[in-house]
């Protein structure tokens, strides 16, 4: 005989059989049944942040450092209202997150109820699904498809809006969690197919200037092993997307680094002279490709997805095969073996050694050599501290960032050589997302050295969470890469808008941050050259402070830029790579003095 | 180029399974130029008809963007092979004095039928494709159309082709 159980219990339970430790959440009315039922047993631990976008957020990096689905609980109304900028950064970057929200009762749906909104309907373009839950007994049954869909195929958040007299402890009911689940409108793809395989490894042993550009899908699809396998035997160069960072070790000789707006030369440039270009788990997003009619003119293209609709979206594809990144990799990496065995000549390689020339040529011209600049008592550059940062922490860290410079420079100056361990908004592009993030990861490797790079725009938007690290015991370190300006605002107006700084400073309204972190229980540092950064990196990283969260403040250069940097409407190889000419103030200018063009 | 499609799509007759493929639209920027939805001989499934216009890629973003949401079930481009398509109409005409004789005439001529009566309008009913009911409108004129409810285009395969659960 099952169990009898009341919704709010049968929910809970089916957290547990899916396996789940972690629920980030916030209660209130709607939820307080199921608040009950957590408080009632061990399994699955609760954490209480201070902010619900913050919840969606930690789940969210929870989810990207592990490939499990992170799951957050929230109330009706404000509560899933506030979840959804952080349901909107899942969506955009394909992670498998479940948003659990409270519903007012049945009854009372579409009255204007307290705390109601529609949160399927609010919710409805950010998710790969959801549900609203519409008889107690389909509880077990929607949270297992929820898990289902969220983590196979594309990756996506699910919600299940939980109407409140659905978990009535009062009411109960028959509880068994369903074995297997089988959705006859749902059946992503688990295999690429061969023919089509086979034509794209004919294509690349074909190649003469051939370029492997990646993203977020290798991570996710933990596809990372497959694609070095594949890119050594070859010897291709490979570029990573901002999410696909990781997904190919940063230190390889044949990584050319990040591709894109702020990618490097020879990324940029090599894409642009391609004669074949491998695209795997990345869809040619308006930030890689600039203008798409200008785009890899004389490309051939080989598209790998697990998602049809993002072939051929952007950029027409030669061949495309629709599959997951790591079973499709692994066939060819076979393939690609079986005809090197029969012909050790099928690469060109003499055309590749002449491609690797001009790649080494790129090289040296690039922008990212920022090592002989500023030294002494000049203002401290901001690429020195993340390059400071990536040594302290032997390259080995978790790193996430938030939205803006700084997450440019993480980007550009932090080596991966490991998938999952960058952790950034890469689609929505949320402020706010650096620190909860970091926290979620942090949950789940409790062990391991999580860093949260960010600047102080993107850390006051959900620096509540401070809070909820001290009550929690996180020892994440934080730096704030603190120019006191919106950096990336800033560099616009100033490349674009003549140096009106419009709106995008506040130098005088900062806060103490060494002062702030303290008065949460925190250890609080700053800087201001690199001689105090040399002095602090260390300290913040000592076994000393291994159980504390440590805010480093930064003080940088507030007129530093991001370059290289695509030129808008232009071809991938159209790049700014350094300041031109002598620009505008410094910081705090309203502008007032800019000289306008 | 831009064409005319006619898209059915085979949906779980579920709550908020309509809500989902109009959002689609309007959140991908995609237009609609008529849709309609009923529920199918089998009761667990909506039949959706709808209508657009778009180039190649557009239209086939369109299909794998339906083809995505969890409750489509199948999705078919009708205009891509022989398909029949049939819309239906009620429209209600001026039909005053010697008029009356000249709209009952047009209504017979594109095999109308007049299923409402008043002293001075007719209501007529057609069905047809859709361009043979927007020829009946500027047969009658502008100036004697009252009032027009369209049902929007219904549209099926022909011949052998099915679209079905199997």
């Amino acid at each position: 005989m099952a169990e009898m159980l009341s919704g709010a219990d049968m929910l809970v339970r089916a957290l547990q059989d899916e396996g789940v430790d972690y629920l980030f959440g916030y209660p209130g009315g709607a939820a307080l049944h199921i608040y009950d039922a957590l408080f009632r047993q061990q399994k699955v631990e609760h954490i209480l942040v201070r902010h619900e976008q913050a919840a969606t957020h930690m789940a969210d990096g929870y989810a990207r450092a592990t490939g499990r689905p992170g799951v957050v609980l929230v109330t009706s109304g404000p509560g899933a209202t506030n979840a959804i900028t952080g349901i909107a950064t899942a969506y955009m970057d394909s992670t498998p997150i479940i948003v659990i929200s409270g519903q007012v009762p049945r009854n009372v749906i579409g009255t204007d109820a307290f705390q109601e909104t529609d949160m399927v309907g609010i919710s409805r373009p950010v998710v790969k699904h959801s549900f609203l839950i519409r008889e107690a007994e389909e509880i077990p049954e929607v949270i297992r498809k929820a898990f289902y869909i969220a983590n196979s195929g594309r990756p996506g958040p699910v919600v299940i809006d939980v109407p409140k007299d659905t978990t009535d402890p009062n009411e109960k009911f028959p509880y068994e969690y369903p074995r297997d689940v089988s959705l006859r409108s749902y059946n992503p793809t688990t295999r690429g197919h061969g023919g089509q395989i086979r034509k794209a490894v004919k294509l690349l042993l074909a190649a003469k200037r051939p370029v492997i550009y990646t993203g977020g899908g290798v991570v996710q699809g933990n596809a990372g092993k497959h694609l070095t396998a594949l890119a050594r035997l070859l010897d291709f160069p490979v570029t990573n997307t901002l999410m696909g960072l990781g997904g190919f070790p940063g230190t390889d000789r044949q990584f050319l680094g990040m591709l894109g707006m702020h990618g490097t030369f020879e990324a940029n440039m090599a894409m642009h002279h391609a004669d074949t270009i491998f695209a795997v788990g990345a869809r040619f997003d308006d930030r890689v490709t600039n203008d798409p009619a200008k785009f890899c003119p004389d490309a051939r293209i080989i598209h790998l997805d697990v998602d049809p609709a993002s072939i051929a979206k952007i950029i027409a594809t030669d061949v495309p095969i629709v599959g997951p990144a790591d079973s499709a990799l692994a066939e060819m990496v076979r393939r690609v073996e079986q005809e090197l065995e029969r012909d050790p000549e099928a690469v060109d390689r003499a055309a590749l050694a002449g491609w690797w020339d001009r790649i080494g040529a790129w090289r040296g011209q690039h922008g990212l050599d920022h090592d002989q600049r500023h030294r002494g008592d000049a203002p401290l550059l901001p690429q020195q501290v993340v390059q400071a940062v990536y040594r302290a922490t032997n390259g080995d860290a978790y790193v996430t960032s938030d939205v803006g410079q700084h997450q440019m420079f993480a980007a550009q100056y932090y080596k991966f050589d490991e998938p999952r361990r960058w952790i950034n908004s890469g689609g929505l592009g949320t402020m706010g997302f650096g620190l909860p993030a970091a926290m979620g990861v942090q949950f789940a490797h409790p062990r391991a050295t999580v860093v949260c790079i960010t600047g102080e725009g993107s850390f006051m938007m959900n620096m509540q969470e401070l809070s909820t690290c001290m009550q929690y015991a996180l020892p994440i370190k934080i730096v704030n890469l603190n120019n006191q300006a919106l950096g990336m605002v800033k560099q616009w107006q100033d490349m674009q808008y003549g140096g009106r700084h419009s709106h995008s400073t506040y130098r005088d309204a900062l806060p103490d941050f060494v002062a702030l972190a303290e008065s949460f229980g925190h250890v609080g540092l700053r800087v201001e050259s690199l001689a105090e950064l040399e002095d602090a990196i260390p300290k913040m990283f000592s076994a000393r402070y291994a159980d504390r969260l440590v805010f480093l403040d930064a003080w940088i250069d507030p007129d530093e830029h991001v370059y290289p940097m695509a030129i808008k409407g232009g071809a991938m190889s159209d790049m700014v790579l350094e300041r031109a000419g002598v620009e505008t103030d410094g910081v705090g200018d309203d502008g007032a003095d800019a000289p306008v063009p | 180029m831009i064409a005319r499609r006619i898209i059915a799509v085979l949906l779980e007759n579920e709550a908020g399974a309509l809500s989902r493929v109009i959002g689609l639209f309007a959140q991908r920027n995609y237009n609609i130029e008529s849709l309609t939805v009923a529920p199918t001989e089998d009761a667990t499934l909506s039949r959706l008809t709808l209508t657009t216009a778009g180039d190649d890629r557009t239209i086939e973003q369109i299909t794998k963007q339906l083809n995505k949401l969890i409750e489509v079930v199948k999705v078919v481009d009708l205009t891509e092979g022989d398909h029949l398509e049939r819309e239906l109409m009620l429209v209600k005409v001026r039909a005053e004095g010697l008029q009356r004789a000249e709209t009952k005439r047009t209504a017979d001529i594109f095999r109308g039928q007049i299923v409402d009566v008043t002293s001075d309008a007719y209501t007529v009913q057609l069905t047809g494709t859709s361009d043979k009911l927007d020829a009946f409108l500027r047969a009658i004129g502008k100036q004697e159309v009252i009032e027009v409810a369209r049902s929007g285009v219904a549209g099926i395969g022909r011949g052998d082709k099915v679209l079905t659960l199997k």
